[in-house]
């Protein structure tokens, strides 16, 4: 049986699960934190009875798509009910109540209701490309689960060059935007668009940027050996608590929510100013389909930082997968807490801060990993931290703001 | 290999400048495939993050900002045509030496090729052509400060 394509799920307590418990009598830590790999492997026993070879290996590969493939929606239905919970406390209301108990059945009523909605396409659009954009939007965001370490064995692909991939599959969202911009044939999709294209761009180097003093010090760009380089302290050696990793992190996380087009950096699709951007000219399933590339954008990124920065699936006591939820639901929470309290910022601000302040500081930042690494303990941390500051205060003060000289009109009086 | 094939001739003969751009994405997809049998992952990805994520969307940016030709199908020939022909012939036959004088490892291998490994290539990038890749990060340096140059003279 191949075992590099272990299977993960979406709920923790399903049948086959049990049965791997029973299998192993004694309901011990190594069970549990291997439980889905297990549930894998019989699967693969009882089909491997009657199936030929090449049918193992196909239904071993059937079974990691699905559980991405129910993962990646289940996992949106529910952030989007955690958001309207989460944002409805923050403004001091309830939020959804009504659907099961504790709104906990919101998610199917809203998700029949999209089915049941009509599909409005302009009449000038372009026809073709309109359908296809939701569907380019959605696969780069079902694609990246593929090298997201989710427990200990459990990516389901793990590639030699799994963090680039990511990133080259993540790249590619910004075409399915323009798709869905230029082909609604409507000012405020355009308008949407091009922001979009200039947002994406502009925040996708420092976040490239940021990740390369992982793998410099970790030396490999596979997701399962980043995790592992983080291993030691009983699986606490963080790279978050390193100053560059730190610095890192902090970086990583906000150009990840500008990516995935969230508040504050949700210029694209700013409700208030350019209808909704983008997907203005969207109804029914297709605008759900955008909604769920978008937050499964945001899970799937909370899980990179999660792997690069906070160790992944490795922590004590708990099983990994459990760990690696709890972190990313925590990044997530976080990403809500920035949509609660933050004002939305103007477009000279948020590119002024990704190319005058995260870029520099980024490059900053490899040279301190390069420091870093070739110097021993006392000096490196006094010294990187040193850098770092020094670093952070030039660049702030170089940033500061610039009154601009009183405008004076001359044929306008 | 065959779809980037047809991708491309898409591309050179859509009316409409936008889908021959979104044709052009498939044709390099189509590379980054051909990349990804030849066990080139790294390479393979590099295509699709630089060229399917970085050339094509400053492609689109360009054509969404030029409002001319944004809406409207146009005719992608000119008179060229034969010109551009015999461009491509030239090129070929340059590449031909190439082609001829390359070691194509013939059996073997094809798992433990280590032609286009990260290593290798960061081996061969920073060690025997280091001045080359210098001399290109000076030059992009250069221009880097001359577009900079360029757009603060318009905003005074």
């Amino acid at each position: 049986m191949d075992t590099r394509f272990p299977s993960e799920k979406a709920y923790p307590f399903d049948s086959e699960s049990s049965v791997g418990m029973k299998t192993e009598k004694i309901f011990s830590m190594q069970t549990l934190d291997q439980i889905f790999i297990i549930a894998k492997k019989i699967i693969l026993g009882v089909t491997g009875h009657f199936l030929p070879d090449w049918a193992c290996l196909l239904t071993s590969i059937l079974i990691s798509i699905s559980a991405i493939a129910v993962l990646g929606p289940f996992t949106m239905m529910y952030l989007t009910l955690l958001e309207r919970k989460v944002i409805g406390r923050m403004q001091n209301r309830i939020g959804p109540n009504r659907v099961g108990k504790w709104g906990l059945l919101q998610p199917f009523a809203d998700g029949i209701k999209m089915l049941t909605k009509e599909d409005i396409v302009p009449l000038e659009a372009d026809k073709v490309i309109h359908f296809l954009a939701p569907l380019f939007i959605v696969m780069p965001a079902l694609l990246v689960f593929a090298v997201i370490p989710f427990g200990r064995n459990m990516t389901a692909v793990d590639l030699n060059v799994g963090l680039l991939f990511f990133i080259a599959v993540s790249s590619t969202t910004t075409i399915a935007i323009f798709m869905a911009s230029w082909s609604s044939r409507n000012k405020f999709s355009l308008l949407g668009g091009m922001r979009s294209a200039a947002q994406m761009i502009s925040y996708e180097i420092p976040m490239v940027l940021s990740v390369v003093p992982v793998i410099m010090m970790a030396g490999s760009l596979s997701t399962n050996s980043i995790v592992e380089a983080q291993s030691r302290w009983h699986g606490l050696k963080w790279f978050v608590f390193t100053p560059w990793g730190f610095l890192g992190f902090i970086i990583f996380f906000l150009c990840a929510v500008a990516e995935c087009n969230r508040s504050p950096f949700d210029l694209p699709e700013g409700e208030s100013e350019i209808v909704a951007g983008f997907h203005t000219e969207y109804s029914g399933m297709k605008f759900a389909l955008f909604y769920m590339a978008e937050f499964m954008n945001s899970f799937t990124l909370s899980g990179l930082a999660v792997t690069l920065f906070l160790g992944g699936w490795q922590g004590p006591f708990l099983p990994s997968w459990i760990w690696f939820f709890l972190k990313t639901y925590a990044l997530i929470f976080v990403m809500i807490w920035f949509r609660g309290t933050l004002p939305r910022v103007r477009v000279d601000q948020l590119m002024g801060l990704a190319w005058k302040f995260l870029l520099p500081l980024t490059l900053a930042n490899l040279l301190v990993t390069g420091f870093w690494y070739f110097t021993s303990r006392p000096v490196r941390i006094a010294g990187s931290m040193v850098l770092l500051a020094l670093a952070f205060w030039i660049l702030t003060k170089l940033n500061r703001d610039v009154v601009p000289e009183k405008r004076v009109y001359h044929f306008a009086e | 290999m065959g779809i980037s094939l047809i991708a491309g001739v898409a591309t050179v003969t859509l009316p409409n400048i936008f889908h021959a751009t979104l044709s052009l994405v498939a044709a390099l997809l189509g590379i980054a495939g051909i990349y990804l049998i030849l066990h080139a992952e790294f390479l393979a990805v590099i295509q699709v993050l630089l060229y399917v994520g970085a050339v094509v969307t400053l492609i689109i940016f360009a054509i969404m900002l030029t409002e001319g030709i944004s809406n409207k199908t146009i005719a992608q020939r000119n008179k060229l045509g034969p010109a551009a022909v015999g461009g491509a012939v030239v090129f070929l036959a340059a590449l031909w030496g190439v082609i001829r004088s390359t070691p194509w490892p013939i059996q073997g291998g094809t798992s433990e090729n280590s032609y286009a490994t990260l290593a290798s290539l960061a081996g061969s990038l920073l060690g025997d052509y280091i001045f080359p890749f210098e001399v290109i990060s000076v030059i992009l340096i250069a221009v880097l400060i001359g577009a900079i140059v360029i757009a603060k003279k318009d905003s005074v």
